[in-house]
């Protein structure tokens, strides 16, 4: 016991004890925040500074009055071949050709450009076309605009789960975002660290050191050493995370709370309805923050890390394994289809079933069975997940684990003390089946 | 008392047997032997002493008893395939691996004091191993494989990567190590290392054990009574008890013949010399090692 305490020491001290470590642990949570954060800054800049692009248009139907808000529209009165001309000496963006059309049928209108015109213009000059044209319609049905807000209605289902006296509110959304998250961040956590095992054991192999360290310590104690010691490693990352992340989040939330500028931007496009709007969502908001408070975290990060234990054991082991048996990383690929599946299947399956219908046979399976267990319970998990299946996929993935690192432990013991041996499959079962 | 006591000792593979029921006995503070061809099963033999393998059968004792896991510190091996963490700084590598052995960090610590100042290496300790070059890294592996001061040392080609000069200081080291009352187990192919520095010797081929004693006890085996003669003038020697097997003329008058003896002392070998030629130098003709291990292993192969 005390060897294995002290190579899980080594494991871990050498990890963390690397910049690499630290550069992973601080940047990666700053990272994608940063990033979004650059998108959306760059992309506002970009929109301010621009020129409006021009727009030259011709209106045989009449009814277009341009709206300069986005572009700047230039009328040609002339026939369509003159118009095209004009726009191609002019090196303007496009040219809008409005025919004589029905209302009840729009059709012929279309838009000249030079390249293909991007997916934004596209949609704002339908939009722009469309709100015409319903103002006309409803000219022409005498309604006006306060009739047609009274028909506007918006239904917001509320969720409601539970039973007797635990019966409480729930937010769908917010729960599946959260299912989302925690799957993803399972997959990632399993493949970085199970592929960290494998490299540490196929360092020590191409090192040659392994066999002096078996001379002291027995092979599963330094396979089991090595994989708490990254478990350890794997473990201290996460909570340095979630401390960043839950800075970051909330000062950045504190900062976006109010936002003056674009509430006053809106204020003046969109009059009363878009400030109704805004509130409604900013309304949103704050209940999602509540909701989202009022989760129970602690059972979900209590969950959370067994999962990602149990999760880890089990992959970690067969990943310890595939290191054992080879004699480089490049060797290691065909060894690593079988363990990378079902990772990929439980993957997949988060986004194809598990986030869709947590309750489904499919989904239900696919978090009690041990492979993919880790990241499916933790899709489901907010949803609320029966005792029975939870208790029921917590010891099968506790079997599982102790089933992996047997089967596991049996390969690596014969395997580190191979050097240049072709191995295949059939090889390793000969060393599984070996006697000790 | 022995250090070292295998008995029938067997290990089977799905395709062949590596170990076919060995006897072995090294008796305590000599150095001892263990030679044999690639593949005879020498590495197989040291791994189950070292408890990396498990035998399928037989039994083995270390200091009169039978070895369990608390002798994993009572042995220092240095593997042939060996190497160090090449990311870890020398230091702490040397800690980390008497920790293993079971060393506390504190006497970790105060024994690699000793160990650079014989080896000259303090400005080592804060190096990394990939920092080093061959030589200086097995200095440290065989610090390491010795620090914790055990009483069986197993050395696999320990002189494989080593210039003279330190193979100089690894020799002394280990004759320093013998006179401090440790054991050791070489296992070598270099002959010059066995003649020079073997008290006993044990010959595996193809996974028997074929060959085990003294040094002087199994080259007294393996002589065959031929002398070596120098002398100055011809003569012809034909009868039951003395062979001439042949005699050549180095110079002027000067010889060299070799002589086997089939029955008789040299004594009296010399008596019925000096009556035919004026002899200026007589020799037994000892066997090297290097010719018992080749005779041995091709007569082997041979049947």
């Amino acid at each position: 016991m005390n060897k294995i305490w002290l190579i899980i020491q080594r494991e871990f001290l050498s990890r963390v004890q690397k910049k690499s470590f630290l550069i992973a642990t601080i940047v990666i949570p700053l990272i994608f925040p940063a990033i979004i954060g650059i998108l959306v800054y760059v992309g506002k800049e970009s929109e301010k500074g621009a020129a409006k692009k021009v727009i030259h248009y011709v209106d045989e139907s009449k009814i277009f009055t341009p709206d300069s808000s986005k572009y700047l529209f230039k009328h040609f009165e002339g026939p369509l071949p003159d118009a095209i001309t004009a726009y191609e000496n002019s090196k303007d963006y496009g040219l809008l050709y409005i025919p004589q059309f029905k209302l009840s049928n729009p059709k012929g209108i279309t838009l000249y450009t030079e390249s293909s015109a991007g997916m934004e213009d596209k949609r704002n000059i339908e939009r722009m076309l469309e709100n015409q044209i319903k103002d006309l319609k409803m000219q022409k049905l005498s309604i006006d605009q306060k009739t047609l807000d009274s028909l506007k209605t918006e239904v917001t289902l509320e969720t409601n789960t539970g039973k007797g006296t635990e019966r409480k509110a729930s937010n769908t959304d917010l729960l599946s975002i959260l299912g989302m998250a925690c799957g993803i961040l399972m997959y990632m956590f399993i493949f970085i660290y199970g592929a960290q095992i494998m490299q540490g054991v196929i360092e020590e192999k191409q090192s040659k050191v392994i066999e002096v360290i078996v001379s002291s310590v027995k092979p599963f104690q330094l396979m089991m050493g090595k994989i708490i010691g990254l478990a350890s490693v794997g473990l201290l990352q996460f909570l340095i995370w979630m401390i960043l992340m839950f800075t970051v989040t909330v000062g950045v939330l504190g900062s976006l709370g109010i936002d003056p500028p674009q509430q006053q931007a809106m204020q003046q496009m969109g009059g009363e309805v878009m400030v109704q709007q805004q509130q409604a969502s900013s309304n949103a908001l704050i209940n999602g923050l509540n909701e989202a408070r009022d989760l129970p975290w602690i059972f979900i990060i209590s969950v959370f890390l067994f999962y990602f234990l149990g999760g880890y054991l089990i992959y970690g082991a067969l990943f310890a394994s595939v290191g054992s048996a080879v004699d480089s990383p490049a060797e290691a690929q065909q060894f690593m289809f079988p363990i990378t599946i079902p990772l990929l299947i439980s993957y997949m399956s988060l986004f194809m079933f598990i986030l869709k219908d947590h309750d489904s046979a499919i989904s239900v399976w696919l978090s009690i069975i041990p492979f993919t267990s880790p990241i499916a319970m933790m899709g489901r998990i907010g949803f609320g997940v029966p005792m029975w299946q939870l208790a029921l996929s917590m010891i099968l993935l506790i079997g599982g684990f102790l089933f992996t690192t047997w089967v596991a432990g049996r390969i690596y013991r014969v395997g580190i003390l191979m050097h240049g041996t072709k191995v295949n499959y059939k090889v390793l079962a000969k060393w599984f089946m070996q006697r000790s | 008392m022995e250090a070292l006591v295998v008995r029938g000792v067997t290990k089977q593979y799905a395709n062949h047997t590596a170990l076919d029921s060995v006897d072995l006995t090294v008796p305590e503070k000599t150095i001892f032997g263990l030679l044999g061809p690639n593949g005879a099963g020498k590495t197989t033999l040291i791994r189950i002493i070292n408890q990396i393998i498990n035998a399928d059968s037989g039994s083995i004792t270390l200091f009169g008893k039978a070895l369990t896991s608390e002798h994993v510190g009572v042995i220092g091996y240095l593997p042939e395939e060996r190497g160090l963490y090449k990311k870890m700084k020398v230091g702490e590598q040397l800690i980390y691996f008497a920790q293993l052995k079971g060393l506390s960090r504190s006497e970790a610590i105060a024994r690699i004091k000793i160990w650079i100042e014989k080896f000259e290496i303090k400005d080592w300790l804060n190096k990394k191993v990939e920092d080093l070059s061959k030589g200086m890294a097995q200095k440290v592996q065989f610090i390491s494989t010795v620090m914790h001061e055990p009483r069986l040392i197993i050395l696999d080609e320990p002189f494989s990567g080593f210039d003279p000069v330190n193979a100089q200081l690894i020799t002394e080291e280990i004759l320093d190590l013998k006179q401090k009352g440790c054991t050791i187990i070489f296992s070598t192919h270099r002959m010059e290392t066995v003649e020079d520095l073997c008290d006993d010797i044990a010959l595996i081929n193809k996974s028997k054990k074929i060959l085990e004693g003294t040094k002087k006890a199994v080259k007294a085996q393996y002589k065959t009574n031929t002398f070596l003669v120098e002398h100055t003038g011809a003569f012809s020697l034909d009868n039951s008890s003395y062979q001439l097997i042949n005699q050549k003329m180095v110079e002027d008058g000067f010889y060299n013949s070799t002589i086997k003896m089939n029955s008789g002392s040299p004594n009296d070998l010399i008596g019925e010399l000096i009556h035919k030629t004026k002899v200026s130098g007589f020799q037994e003709k000892v066997p090297s090692m290097s010719e018992i291990f080749i005779s041995l292993v091709k007569g082997e192969s041979n049947e």
